[in-house]
This record gives C-alpha cells, structure tokens and sequence, in this order.
C-alpha cells in the first residue's frame, strides 16, 4: 500500500464578493517536500495557504491531506482538526506566554512529555536555554525560529508558512533561509510556504509553484523552472528575461541576434527567450553588433544594457574582468540552445 | 460610559470565520444568545413604546406643546455647552499628561480624574455648598463686602457641575489615542518640516477624531441622562421633568412621550457618532513592543501648564474634599455605625452586577468584534440602547413590568440588578469587544492550527489577552453602579439601604451633617475602582 500524498488540491477555485481570486487550481506535494508557491502580490497563493489551513473554505474543488479529503462540496473539517502547522508573516507568538508555553501550547500529554518535546524542538531550531523567556526579549530571527518550533512541536502532517522571511533584516536572509531548510529537512515535515520573493523561493525550495492571476502557472523543481519556463509570463517572474521576436524555421530561430539553435523545433512566429547570463559579450562588432547603454558593477559580475542594431534593448550579465565603456560597441553571442514560446 | 467602536477589520479574508453570517441560515449559537440578551435588555424600551404609543392623540398633542420643545431646547443646549466645556478641557488635559514633561504627570492625572469618581448628585450638593447661596465661597468672602453671589441654580450651575465630571470622559479615550499612537506619523512630519503646533493640528489631531468623538458622545449622553445634578439644580431638561412628572402626578403619558422624544435625540447623537468615527484596525502588527514618543518639553509652557492642572484639581478635589470632611466633621457624634449596612449593600450589588454584567456582554462583544455581517452589528446596537434610556426611564419601567407582570419580583434584588444590567451592559460590551478587536486574529488562527477547539481559543488565548480590557469594562461597572441613583431610587428593595438612598433622603430632610461619611465613604470605594482602571490601562500598553 502506497503512502498516501501529504497534500492534494483539485480544481479548486475561491472568489470573494463576487470576484474571482483562484481558478481551478491543483497542486500534489510529495512527502518531506518543501513547495514554494511563488507569485506577485494578488495572485492568489495566500488565499490557497489559508484554503490549506482551513480558515477559509474552497467555492469548489477539493482539497487532501494524507489522504483524507478535507473539504469539498460536502465536507469541511474544521482547522483545529486537519494537524495543519502554521507560521505567519508576523509570527503572531503568544505575548502572554513564555517560549516554553508557547511551545508546548499544541501538545497534549502529560507535563513530562511535552517538556522532552519543547526540549527536543527547542534543540532542533538551536534555540535551547530560551524556555523562560518571553517573546519580546527575542530578536525577529528568533521569534521566527520559536514560531517555527510552535507549530512543529504537535508534529503536524503538513507545515505552512506565510512569507516567512519578509520580517527579517535583508542581510540576514540567506543565512536564516539555510538554517531554515536545515532544520526542515531534519525535521522531515512536509512544508508549504507562500513567497513573492524568487530568490526565496528558488534557495528554499524542493518544488516551486509559480502563480499567476489565481492559476497555477508551472509546478516544477528550481532548475527546471529556471532553465524551462513553461510560459513567457513565468520566464518573465522567475529571475530575468529578455524577450526577441523570431521567425522560427525547424531547428533554427531568425533573431536579430542572428540564427539561433532551437532546443525543440518549432515553426513560425515566436518569442525567444534569452536570460541575460546566456549572452556572451566580446569586444569587437561580432556576430551581433550592440552599444552599451549603461552598466551595473556589482564588483563578482556586472550587468549592462545593450541596444541592438534594430533597436531591441536587452540585458546581459557578465564576469567583471572587462570593463565596457557607455556607447562603446561589442559584440554578443548567445551560448547554447534557446527556448520559444509561440507568439501569439 | 463608553460607546465600542464597530467591528474591527472589515476584510473577511483577515477575520477567523466561526461566526456564520446573518444571512438567514440557521443562526450560530453565539447569535441566538446575544438576541436573548439583547431582548432582556429591551425590555424597558418596549415597555416606553408601548405607553407613548398607547397614549394615542394625547400623546400626539403633549409631543408638540410648547413645553415639551422648551424641555427639548434646554436640554439641546446643556448637551452641547457640557460637550464643548469638556472637549476645551478634556483634551489639553489628556495632553499634558500623556505627551509632555509635566512635572508631577500622574498626580495631575489622577487629581484631574477623580471628578469622574464623585457622583454627580454628590457633587452638586457639594458645589452648592461651596458657591451657592449662603455656602462656604460667600463666607470666605462676606468679610470683604459681598454679600450675594450669582445665582448657582439653573443652567451655569448644571453647566458647571456637569462639564466638572464628564470631562474625563473625553480625557480617557484621548489619552489612550494619544498614547497609542504611531510615533514614526509624527516623527515623519516633523522631518518634513512641519513645527509642533501644526504636527498637533494635521498629524495628531485627526488621528485622535474617533476618541474624541467617542468622549464627546459620551458627555453628551451623560448630560442628557444625568438626573441628580439637574435636578438640585433646579434646570428644566428631560430627566428633571420626567421625574417631576412621575411623582406629582399619575399622568404618565406625558413622562413616556418625553422620555420617547429622550430616547430618539440620544439615539440620533449615536448614529452622529458612527458617521463621525472611522473605522481602523486596532490591532498591532508586527515584532516586537511599539516605540514610545520622547515627552515634548514644555520649557516656559510649564507654569501655564501647572496652574492649569491646578486649577482644575482645586475645583475638582479639593473644593469637594473640603465640603465633605466639612460635613464629616458637622456629623460626628452621629451613629456613623448605621453606615456599615448601606456600604455592605452597596458594595455587594455593585459587584454582583459587575459579574452578571461581564458575563453577560461576553456574547455581543464576541459578535461584534468578529462578526463581518451588518446584521450581527445591528443586534448589537439594540444592547447599547439600555445605556442610552436615563436611568430614571429605566427604573420607571421596569417598576412598571415588574409591578404588572411580576408581582413576586417587585422590589427584589434581581430586578434592581436588572435595572442596573440594562443601565450598564453596553459599558461592558464595548470595553470588551474594544479589548478583543484588540487582539490579533492572527493569534486565534494560530491557536486553531495547533489544534485547538474554538472555545479553547477563546479561553486560552483571547481572553487572557483581553483580560485587561474585560476587566476595565467590568471595572467601570461597577463604578457605575455605585453611583447610580435613580435606578437606586426606585429599584432597590424596601429597606435595603444603600449608600445613594443615604445621601439622597439627607439632603432632601436638610440633614446636611448626615452627607458627610456616607459621600466620603462613596467616593473613596469609586477612587479604588478608578486606580484599577488607571493600572489595567497600564497593564495593556505593556
């Protein structure tokens, strides 16, 4: 017998006041998976979180988790009952209590159970010897780690996370997202987290979801995501993109960067997908010729705009070993096979 | 007295959604209780409607006599002179205390609040003995050749006496607008230019509109239901009339029809109030404790400052401190020990109500604070109207009620704590759902993800996070109750003496020696009460 998938969402659609927020979304999340679901403000991943969590119910569709269905036209369990964890954007720890009560606020059993639990989970966020303090003694990262720990403690099937770094200092990011993941994986729930923050969801991420307009856009692991955006509008969300029409011909693609080898072959009028480290730039006019519009130095890479002959403007990231000039011509060249989509 | 703000966060997606909307499904539980209490509390309203209404074209004729619109127009006018007379005080007061250097800030504040602690039939008596004819001011200045004072009775007196104690009222709210406050607003504006006075006048002042109109609602609607102070002062607004009306004669058609006019002005100030009033959230979001404003300096401001505090402390306490040890003294050698029953009275059904009371304005708070739909709102409202009604139309109809339909409850203890319940709920109500929108859904959502059961949130987290709030509000109850008279008057059971009935029948028989212990004894217990208000204020902010 299969173990059944922690998390299922079919054809689920929610509208509020009449206006539509989801579309028929489905979603599957494999056991012990962290699922990013990524997308700009509005598109609907908050509205699905909660949809997960049950404070909200679905217009239609359904929704499982390990297996049990947890609403659907006939059927809505409550919060308290679908052993769902829950960390907001804002942490929401309990002001009144300790970390220790906080902690074990979840649990039942007897004291010395969940005294060994706090203790275990106190140890899994490093956080140990906190237990007596209150949550305004603790920094942000802390007060994150604790409320991470919170909803862990109960040992949910499935954990949800509401933009979880937002609230932090951006220095500290990468190191907590790390630190994080870690304690995740040891932890070995499985996780949900909302994020409109590519980077965070790109780093944390075992799936990504990419939502768009109250759909599921594309549902795949980082690299595939990166390398093969199912659409041009996630191409355009998920890191950068530069945009070339073309008149593909099979196994080639017409640019004004020149003939281009397809990954897959295609015909007719498309838009080509150059990401901006794909562009290898040389001094001299070969084989496509551009001017420098203007330049970022970021000291490890560097990232200039460059109009071509035609017109188009386009942006390429380099090492930093050159230095180009404003108005200086050079040449770019694209590395590799690229990637259409058809133009509608 | 309070009046709640309305439900909290209008946005369904950020509301935990465990009360279902009124929208004629089977209603929730939490519905069908408040209704129930709703409708106990209306009692007395129906019992009004129900006498103007059956009074027919009498009624019609005594609405549009020329008395009735005289009655109307005085009380009109007290209304708004006291709400002006409180606000000019009220908020430079609250000021002072929450914002700036003062010197001495919370000897001031609790000097400048204990006005809300005197009774107001108390403190006429008082200021009648300090300014009126033939009392302590003419004494002290008989000697320098003057031999009579203007007039104390009539309007300026009532004016006096009543801007004198509703003016905490504007005070608190203010105060905790003003302490609540985003100090990086402020701070912004200054930073762009802006010099105190106008970062007073464009940042703060607007910010403090719903507290303000909250204070000045509730001055208002204490001046037109106060009974005492318009009645030793001899000014001819709704309550003293009613009142007259009642005990001269048997025509109680006319006391209902103006009592219904009472009623429809008082209910129109509150739907003023609505309009007035923005709705925000109250809730704080974020990490960690909000950052206080450094205090303004009041450099040469501060002798002003000081005098000002002064004088209101003068006339507030020690006036009213020195007439009462005054007749304490005159009174000694009387048997202050017949004092112990009132007081054990006294004491007792204040806090007995102050207890049914909290319980019972559990279930609209939780309804209002939560609830998105208007027509749970709505049902609400209806609690609010027993706050509204003055204590006197309260106590008259439910005599009424009790008299005709409940022979064996007339003059027991239950209907006079019901009378009290209809008076006072609405106090409880909105300092309670004030104190549980104060409280972030978030942490209710937490508390079900952990798996815990709607009422366990309720008691492990809502409440004890709203404790300070709920207890405030029950707190302010019993306040109330203590100091309130004509429900007393009418309600209390035969021979249960109370503390007001004292004061009241020793003034009425000129026995002014005998005012002295109980009014002291009064006030000191409602000093008790206002300390605790002062540190569950405190207890919240931290």
């Amino acid at each position: 017998m299969t173990i059944p998938p922690p998390l299922i969402i079919s054809h689920a659609s929610k509208a509020y006041n009449g206006v539509p927020v989801l579309h028929d979304i489905s979603l599957s999340v494999g056991a012990e998976q962290i699922t990013a679901l990524l997308g700009p403000s509005g598109c609907g991943k908050t509205t699905t979180l909660r949809l997960i969590a049950g404070f909200e119910a679905p217009d239609s569709g359904t929704i499982t988790i390990q297996g049990r269905v947890v609403a659907s036209a006939s059927v809505r369990v409550a919060t308290e009952d679908r052993r769902v964890g829950m960390v907001f954007q804002e942490y929401a720890l309990f002001p009144h209590l300790s970390v220790t009560d906080n902690i074990a606020f979840g649990l039942k059993g007897n004291a010395r159970d969940k005294q060994a639990r706090v203790a275990d989970v106190l140890r899994l966020v490093g956080l140990s010897g906190t237990g007596a303090r209150m949550p305004y003694e603790l920094s942000g990262g802390q007060q994150q780690r604790i409320a991470l720990a919170r909803a862990l403690a109960p040992k949910p099937d499935l954990l949800l996370l509401d933009e979880p770094f937002s609230n932090l200092d951006a220095t500290l990011r990468g190191q907590i997202r790390t630190e994080v993941r870690a304690i995740l994986k040891a932890a070995g729930t499985t996780c949900v987290f909302v994020t409109h923050d590519q980077e965070e969801a790109l780093s944390l991420a075992d799936e990504v979801a990419v939502m768009l307009g109250g759909r599921v856009a594309q549902v795949a692991p980082p690299q595939t995501l990166y390398r093969r955006p199912a659409t041009r509008e996630v191409a355009a969300f998920v890191g950068e993109a530069n945009f070339l029409n073309g008149e593909a011909q099979g196994a080639t693609v017409v640019t004004a960067l020149g003939r281009l080898p397809l990954r897959e072959p295609h015909h007719g009028a498309v838009t080509v997908l150059l990401r901006p480290e794909g562009l290898r730039l040389s001094t001299g006019a070969a084989p496509a010729a551009a001017t420098v519009l203007w330049r970022e130095y970021y000291g490890h890479n560097q990232r200039l705009g460059l109009r071509l002959t035609d017109g188009t403007t386009l942006v390429a990231r380099s090492d930093a070993y050159q230095d180009y000039g404003l108005g200086e011509e050079i040449g770019v060249h694209v590395q590799g096979r690229v990637q259409v989509f058809a133009r509608v | 007295m309070q009046i709640a703000r309305s439900a909290s966060d209008s946005s369904p997606r950020l509301m935990p959604n465990f009360v279902r909307h009124f929208s004629g499904r089977h209603p929730s539980p939490l519905q069908v209780i408040t209704a129930l209490i709703v409708a106990l509390v209306s009692l007395p309203l129906g019992y009004l409607v129900l006498r103007a209404v059956g009074a027919g074209q009498a009624g019609i004729d005594i609405l549009f006599e020329a008395r009735t619109l005289t009655v109307l127009f005085n009380s009109l006018v007290l209304a708004g002179s006291v709400v002006i007379g409180a606000s000019v005080i009220g908020v430079p007061f609250a000021w002072l205390t929450a914002r700036t250097d003062l010197p001495f800030r919370r000897f001031w504040l609790v000097g400048g609040l204990l006005t809300m602690v005197i009774p107001s039939y108390i403190g006429a008596m008082i200021y009648i003995a300090a300014f009126g004819p033939r009392g302590g001011l003419q004494g002290m200045l008989e000697p320098l050749g003057v031999t009579q004072l203007p007039s104390i009775y009539g309007f300026w007196g009532a004016f006096f006496a009543i801007t004198l104690f509703t003016y905490p009222y504007v005070v608190l709210p203010v105060r905790a607008a003003l302490m609540n406050m985003d100090p990086a607003q402020e701070e912004s504006a200054r930073s762009l230019g802006l010099n105190r006075w106008r970062v007073f006048m464009r940042v703060t002042l607007p910010q403090l509109r719903p507290a303000l109109a909250s204070g000045m609602l509730l001055a208002a609607l204490y001046t037109l239901s106060d009974f005492g102070a318009v009645a030793l002062m001899r000014y001819d607004s709704f309550t003293r009339v009613i009142y007259l009306q009642y005990t001269s004669s048997f025509d109680r058609n006319r006391a209902a029809v103006l009592s219904l006019v009472l009623v429809v002005v008082t209910v129109g100030l509150l739907v003023l109030e609505r309009r007035a009033a923005s709705k925000k959230r109250n809730y704080r979001v974020g990490v960690g404790s909000q950052r206080i404003l450094p205090p303004v300096a009041l450099g040469k401001w501060r002798l002003p400052a000081l005098a000002f505090c002064a004088a209101l402390v003068l006339i507030g306490v020690v006036t009213p401190v020195s007439v009462l040890v005054m007749w304490f003294v005159n009174g000694m050698g009387d048997k202050s020990a017949e004092l112990l029953q009132p007081v054990v009275n006294t004491v007792s059904v204040s806090g007995m109500t102050a207890l049914v009371v909290g319980m019972l304005a559990l279930p609209p708070a939780l309804l209002a604070a939560r609830s998105a739909s208007r027509g749970n709102r709505l049902l609400v409202q209806f609690a609010y109207l027993g706050n509204v009604l003055p204590g006197l139309v309260v106590a008259l109809a439910l005599v009424f009620f009790a008299a005709n339909y409940l022979p064996s409850l007339y003059q027991t203890l239950p209907v006079l704590i019901l009378g009290y319940a209809t008076r006072f709920l609405p106090l409880s109500i909105s300092a309670t759902s004030s104190a549980l929108t104060q409280v972030n859904p978030r942490f209710e959502e937490v508390g079900r993800s952990l798996g815990l059961r709607s009422w366990q949130v309720m008691a492990r987290i809502v409440v004890p996070l709203s404790r300070a709030g709920i207890l405030g509000g029950m707190a302010l109850v019993f306040l109330s109750v203590m100091k309130e008279l004509p429900t007393t008057l009418l309600l209390s059971p035969t021979g249960f003496d109370t503390l007001p009935t004292e004061i009241w029948s020793a003034h009425a028989q000129v026995q002014l020696s005998r005012l002295g212990s109980p009014s002291l004894l009064l006030i000191a217990v409602s000093a008790l009460s206002l300390l605790v208000i002062l540190r569950q204020e405190q207890k919240s902010r931290g």
